[in-house]
C-alpha cells in the first residue's frame, strides 16, 4: 500500500493541490458572498426567510445530481473546474450565512444597547461589536463548510474538474482498492487538517460574551 | 465641563413637550411634560413598566416620540443626526453593557476614538477618568470578566463621561450590585456629581437612591407623570402615589 502511494506519490500531490484548489476558491467565494448575507439576514427580518430558506433548499440537493443540473447551464457546463466551484459554492453557503446570522443575533442585547446608546453608526456597530463578538460563529460555520467542501469536492472528479476523486472514480471503475484508497486517505486527512486548523483559530477568536 | 456657553444655569437642558410614545396601540407613556435644567440631577422613579426607562431612551433618541416634542440642548431630538446626539450624551445602563471583548482602556477610550481624537490624548483622558473613579491602574488591560461588579460598574461611567459630555442617561446603573457595592458607588456618585455639575437623568425603582442622588424625582404611574418634586416635597407630599414609596421610610424599623 504504502508502496503505491510512494510510486504515485507524483501524481496524488499534484490531485492534493488540485483538490485543495477547488476548495479554497469556492470557500473564498462563499466567504465574500455568504458572510455580507449573512449581516443582511441579520438587520431584515424580511430577507431572513427566503435567504436562509434558499440556502437550506441548495444544501438538500443531493451533490451527484446538482453537478449534473449544472451541466448544461451555458456559462458554468463550458469548464468542469467552474461548475464544480459554483456548486462547491452552493453547499458552502448555508453554514456560513446561518453561523454569520447567528454570531450577531446571539450577541447580548445590553451590549448592543450600550452601543447604539453611545453612537456608534451602522458601520461602527459591525466592526466594533458585532464582527469581533460574532467571529467564533463565523468561523465556525466556515470550519463546517470547508470540511464539507473537502468531501464534496471528490464528486468533482464525476464531471471532469479533477481533484482527488478522479483516483477514486477510477478505482471504483477498475475495482481497486488501491486507487480508490490512494483518494480517499490524502482526502480524509485534508478535511482532518482543515477541521483541527479552523478550530484552532475558532478557539483563539472567542471571547466573553457576557 | 464647558457649560459656560450656556445662557444661564437654570436653561433647561432636556424638556418633554407633551410627550406620547405608543407601540401598536399599547401607550407607554401618556403626555408627559417636564424638564431638567444645566446640572441638575433628575431621577425617574417608578416600579417596572411605569415607563421611566422609555423617557429615557426618548432623549438620545434611541426612541421617538409618537407624538410631542423632546428637546436637547433648544433642538428636538428629531431635527437633528442621532448619531451626534448620542455622542454628545453619556449613556450608562445596568450590567454595564461593557464590550467583552475590549480591554478597560479601549472601553473607557471608545467614544473618543470614535470620535477621532489622537490616541495620545484618548490615553491622557483614558488615565484621567480611571483616577477620577478611582479605578487601580493596573486594570486598564483587564477585560471586563475580569472586574468585579463594582469595578465594571466604575467603567461604565467612565465609558459615558469618556467624551466630556454635558448630559448623563443613567438606566439603573447601581441595580445589579449588592447592597454595600453599592451604596460605595451611590456615594462616590453623589460626590462626583458634585464636583463634574453635569445635567443627569437617572432611571431608578430604588427611593433610597432617589432620595440620595436626585436633587428633583419625576414619579412615574402607569405611563403617566405623576408630578416633579424636590426630595422635600417628596418627603412631604400628601399624594397617594407617593406616600406608597414613603411608606416603609415612616415605619421606625426602617431608617431612612
Amino acid at each position: 500500500m504504502l508502496d503505491f502511494f510512494y510510486k504515485n506519490r507524483g501524481q496524488i500531490l499534484s490531485l492534493t493541490i488540485e483538490h485543495l484548489w477547488l476548495v479554497g476558491i469556492a470557500i473564498g467565494i462563499a466567504v465574500i458572498v455568504g458572510v455580507p448575507l449573512g449581516i443582511v439576514v441579520s438587520r431584515s427580518a424580511w430577507l431572513r426567510r427566503p435567504v436562509l430558506g434558499g440556502a437550506n433548499v441548495l444544501q438538500t440537493i443531493p451533490n451527484l445530481a446538482l453537478f449534473g443540473l449544472l451541466l448544461p447551464v451555458p456559462w458554468l457546463g463550458a469548464r468542469a473546474g467552474r461548475l464544480a466551484i459554483v456548486a462547491l459554492v452552493f453547499y458552502a453557503l448555508l453554514p456560513i450565512v446561518r453561523n454569520t446570522f447567528t454570531g450577531i443575533i446571539g450577541i447580548n442585547p445590553a451590549v448592543k444597547e450600550a452601543a447604539i446608546g453611545m453612537g456608534m453608526t451602522d458601520r461602527e456597530l459591525l466592526t466594533h461589536v458585532e464582527l469581533p463578538l460574532g467571529a467564533p460563529f463565523i468561523l465556525a460555520g466556515i470550519r463546517i463548510a470547508t470540511v464539507t467542501a473537502v468531501g464534496v469536492a471528490t464528486i468533482a472528479a464525476a464531471v471532469g474538474a479533477g481533484g482527488l476523486g478522479e483516483l477514486i472514480f477510477r478505482g471504483v471503475a477498475m475495482v481497486n482498492d488501491q486507487l480508490i484508497l490512494a483518494g480517499a486517505i490524502p482526502a480524509a486527512l485534508l478535511a482532518i487538517i482543515a477541521d483541527v486548523v479552523l478550530g484552532a483559530i475558532e478557539n483563539r477568536l472567542r471571547v466573553p460574551r457576557s | 465641563m464647558s457649560s459656560s456657553d450656556r445662557s444661564s444655569k437654570s436653561a433647561a437642558v432636556i424638556e418633554f413637550r407633551e410627550v406620547t410614545y405608543e407601540v401598536g396601540n399599547q401607550q407607554l407613556l401618556a403626555d408627559v411634560s417636564f424638564s431638567v435644567a444645566a446640572g441638575d440631577t433628575l431621577v425617574l422613579l417608578g416600579r417596572s413598566g411605569a415607563g421611566k426607562t422609555t423617557a429615557l431612551k426618548l432623549i438620545n433618541r434611541l426612541l421617538t416620540p409618537t407624538r410631542g416634542e423632546v428637546i436637547v440642548n433648544g433642538r428636538s431630538t428629531t431635527s437633528g443626526d442621532p448619531i451626534q446626539l448620542r455622542r454628545s450624551i453619556g449613556w450608562v445602563i445596568q450590567e454595564s453593557g461593557l464590550f467583552p471583548h475590549y480591554s478597560v482602556e479601549k472601553n473607557i477610550g471608545l467614544v473618543p476614538q470614535l470620535e477621532h481624537w489622537p490616541a495620545q490624548r484618548v490615553r491622557t483622558r483614558v488615565t484621567e477618568l480611571m483616577q477620577l473613579l478611582g479605578l487601580d491602574a493596573t486594570l486598564r488591560t483587564r477585560y471586563p470578566h475580569q472586574l468585579s461588579g463594582g469595578q465594571r460598574q466604575r467603567v461604565g461611567v467612565g465609558r459615558a463621561l469618556a467624551a466630556d459630555p454635558h448630559i448623563l442617561l443613567m438606566d439603573e446603573p447601581f441595580g445589579a450590585l449588592d447592597p454595600i457595592t453599592r451604596a460605595e458607588l451611590q456615594k462616590e456618585f453623589a460626590s462626583l456629581q458634585q464636583r463634574l455639575r453635569k445635567t443627569v437623568v437617572m432611571v431608578t425603582h430604588d427611593v433610597r437612591e432617589a432620595l440620595l442622588l436626585g436633587a428633583r424625582i419625576a414619579l412615574f404611574e402607569a405611563g403617566r407623570l405623576v408630578g416633579v418634586f424636590s426630595r422635600e416635597e417628596f418627603a412631604r407630599s400628601q399624594d397617594a402615589h407617593v406616600r406608597e414609596y414613603m411608606a416603609p421610610f415612616r415605619d421606625a424599623a426602617l431608617p431612612i
